[in-house]
C-alpha cells in the first residue's frame, strides 16, 4: 500500500524531534482526526533554513510527509522552501494512495505556517 | 523474515489441514453438482447434508433449518431483507444498534433509503445493548430485531437470550450475527431463542466464502439470490461444494474442543490484559472487562494514532525481530475519515478511537506470543509517543483554529 521511500522515512524518520529555541514554529491538523504535525524551525542570517525537525501524531503517511519535508526544506532559502507544495512531497516519497493525499499530507502546510510564523515574529528587511 | 505472530483473527483465521484434506476431494474427483442425480452429483448432494447436520450440531439447530451462503456478509443481508421483504405487509419498522457490523448498517441503510423506518438503538459504554431499550422501542409495525451476538471490534457479548424474550413475546423476529462467536463460544440456538442466526466458516479456521444462515423453521424470508431450486428453493446456485464441507468440518472440530478452548484463550486474554494494564500508561480499555470474546482484547493507547502503530509491528526494523499483526480503528485503515463507529458509540473521543489496537487470539496463540506482543507493542508505543506533539501536553485544542468541532475537511 505504501512506497518503499514512504516506509524508509515511516521507519527511519529523518530530523525527528524540535528544535531548541526555534525562530518559527507551526503547527496543523488535529488528534480528533488523527494528524497533528508541528514543525519547529531555525533561521540563518542569510535567510536559510539553518535546521528543521517536526513532532508528528499521525498515520504512516503522516510521518512519512513531515519526515520529507524536512529533508526537503534543509538548507532552502525561505522563499524556496515556502514553494514547497504537497504534491512535491508526495512526488518525492514515490507517491501516496490516494486516500492519504488529502487527510495525512499536511506537512508541507505546517512548514508553510513555520515560515509565516518566523516572518511575523521577525521585522522585514 | 521470522514467523510473524497473527493476531488479527477476528478478520480471518488459518484453515485448518483437517479441513483443507477434507476439502481436497471436492474440488478434485468429486466435483458433480449437488443437484445431479448420477452418483458425482449424489456424492457432492451427501457430502452437503452432512455438513448441515455438523452446522446444526455445532449451534444446537435442526439441520433443516441450516441455509448454506457465501459467507456472514450474505447471510446478514438475507436476513435483513430477506425478512422485511416477507413481513412488509405487517409493518416497515426494524431495530438494530448503532455499534454494528457494516454488513448489517448497510442493509439497514439500504432498507431505510426504501422507505423503511430503521431505530438505531444506543450501546452503553461497554457497547452492552440493554434489553428493556429493545423492549420500549417495538412497535406494532416492528418486523425485525437484529444484533450482534459478539461486537467484532470490542468483543463484547449481547445479552442475546433477554432480548429474544421480549421479541418472541411481541413476535417480531430476531436476527442473531454470531460470525464472532460461533466455533470460539458455546452457541446454542434453543438456549439463545432467535429466529435467524449468520455465520461464517473463516471465522472459526475453515475456508473463506462459506457460511450459513440458521432459520428457525416458520421464519417468513424471501429469498436474496433467486433461481434454482438448491438449499430448498431459499438460496439459489449451485453450492460451493468444497466451501460447504469444509465449513462442515471446521464446525465438527471447533465442537470437539469448544469449551476447554474457549476456557484457555479466556486465561490468555485476561493475561494479556494484566500484562498491558502492568506496563502502560495512558491507556483505556475498549469493551466490557469479563462479557466479551475469550480471544479479543481492545486498548487505546493515548497519543498515537492505530496505523502507524500498526505499520511499526508488521514491519519491524530489526533484523531479529517478528512481525506482530493486529488491527486498528482508526480512521486511516477505515478507508473513510472517521475513526471506528463502534469506539465512537461507545463514547470513546475521537482521538483515542484513532489510537485504538485490537489483538484478536487463535488456538494458535501461547503465552509466548503474548509475552512478544506486550514487548513490542511497548516499545513501539514508547517511539510513537516520543515522535507525538500532542501525548502529555494535555490540550485537545485544535491546531488549525476553532477550539471544538473541529472539521476534519477543513483542517486539511
Amino acid at each position: 500500500m505504501y512506497s518503499e521511500k514512504v516506509m524508509d522515512h515511516f521507519q527511519n524518520p529523518r530530523n525527528m524531534g524540535e528544535v531548541e529555541n526555534p525562530d518559527g514554529v507551526g503547527e496543523v491538523g488535529n488528534p480528533q482526526c488523527g494528524d497533528v504535525m508541528r514543525i519547529t524551525i531555525k533561521v540563518d542570517d542569510q535567510d536559510k533554513i539553518e535546521d528543521v525537525k517536526f513532532k508528528t501524531l499521525g498515520c504512516g503517511a503522516a510521518i512519512a510527509t513531515s519526515s520529507m519535508v524536512t529533508e526537503m526544506a534543509k538548507g532552502k532559502s525561505l522563499d524556496e522552501a515556502a514553494q514547497i507544495s504537497k504534491k512535491a512531497v508526495a512526488d518525492a516519497l514515490g507517491g501516496l494512495p490516494p486516500q492519504k493525499m488529502h487527510c495525512s499530507n499536511l506537512a508541507a502546510d505546517g512548514l508553510q505556517k513555520a515560515i509565516e510564523d518566523y516572518r511575523s515574529k521577525t521585522p522585514q528587511k | 523474515m521470522k514467523q510473524p505472530i497473527f493476531l488479527d483473527n477476528a478478520a480471518t483465521t488459518r484453515t485448518d489441514r483437517e479441513v483443507i484434506e477434507a476439502m481436497s476431494p471436492w474440488l478434485d474427483e468429486n466435483y458433480g453438482s449437488p443437484a445431479t442425480l448420477y452418483t458425482l452429483g449424489a456424492q457432492s448432494k451427501q457430502a452437503i447434508e452432512e455438513a448441515r447436520q455438523q452446522v446444526g450440531d455445532l449451534i444446537g439447530a435442526d439441520s433443516k433449518d441450516v441455509y448454506f451462503t457465501s459467507g456472514a456478509t450474505e447471510s446478514n443481508n438475507w436476513a435483513i431483507k430477506g425478512v422485511a421483504d416477507a413481513r412488509e405487509e405487517q409493518g416497515r419498522h426494524i431495530i438494530t444498534s448503532v455499534a454494528e457490523h457494516h454488513s448489517i448498517l448497510m442493509p439497514c441503510k439500504f432498507l431505510e433509503k426504501k422507505g423503511w423506518e430503521v431505530t438505531w438503538l444506543p450501546v452503553d459504554g461497554e457497547g452492552v445493548v440493554d434489553p428493556g431499550s429493545v423492549a420500549s422501542v417495538i412497535r406494532d409495525d416492528t418486523v425485525l430485531v437484529t444484533l450482534a451476538h459478539a461486537n467484532h471490534e470490542i468483543g463484547t457479548i449481547q445479552p442475546v437470550a433477554d432480548i429474544a424474550r421480549i421479541t418472541r413475546e411481541r413476535g417480531v423476529a430476531f436476527h442473531v450475527n454470531a460470525a464472532q462467536g460461533v466455533g470460539h463460544v458455546p452457541l446454542d440456538v434453543q438456549e439463545l431463542g432467535c429466529d435467524l442466526l449468520s455465520l461464517s466458516a473463516h471465522k472459526f479456521y475453515g475456508p473463506k466464502g462459506a457460511g450459513a444462515l440458521y432459520a428457525r423453521r416458520g421464519t417468513r424470508i424471501t429469498p436474496l439470490i433467486h433461481g434454482g431450486a438448491q438449499e430448498k428453493k431459499r438460496r439459489a446456485g449451485t453450492q460451493n461444494v468444497a466451501g460447504i464441507v469444509g465449513l462442515g468440518k471446521a464446525a465438527e472440530l471447533a465442537r470437539r474442543n469448544l469449551e476447554a478452548e474457549a476456557k484457555r484463550l479466556t486465561g490468555l486474554r485476561d493475561y494479556l490484559m494484566e500484562s498491558i494494564e502492568g506496563k502502560f500508561e495512558d491507556i483505556r480499555l475498549n469493551g466490557h472487562r469479563t462479557n466479551r470474546l475469550p480471544n479479543n482484547v481492545n486498548y487505546s493507547i493515548e497519543g498515537i494514532e492505530g496505523e502507524s502503530i500498526m505499520l511499526s509491528l508488521s514491519y519491524p526494523t530489526a533484523d531479529d525481530a517478528r512481525p506482530v499483526y493486529i488491527s486498528t480503528g482508526s480512521a486511516c485503515v477505515s478507508g473513510t475519515l472517521e475513526p471506528s463507529h463502534i469506539l465512537l458509540a461507545l463514547g470513546v473521543p475521537a482521538e483515542l478511537a484513532h489510537g485504538s489496537v485490537r489483538v484478536t487470539m487463535s488456538r494458535e496463540t501461547n503465552r509466548e506470543d503474548i509475552d512478544y506482543l506486550v514487548k513490542a507493542l511497548y516499545e513501539v508505543t514508547e517511539r510513537l509517543r516520543s515522535m507525538s506533539p500532542v501525548y502529555k501536553r494535555g490540550s485537545k485544542k485544535c491546531a488549525t483554529g476553532s477550539a471544538e468541532g473541529c472539521d476534519c475537511e477543513a483542517a486539511s
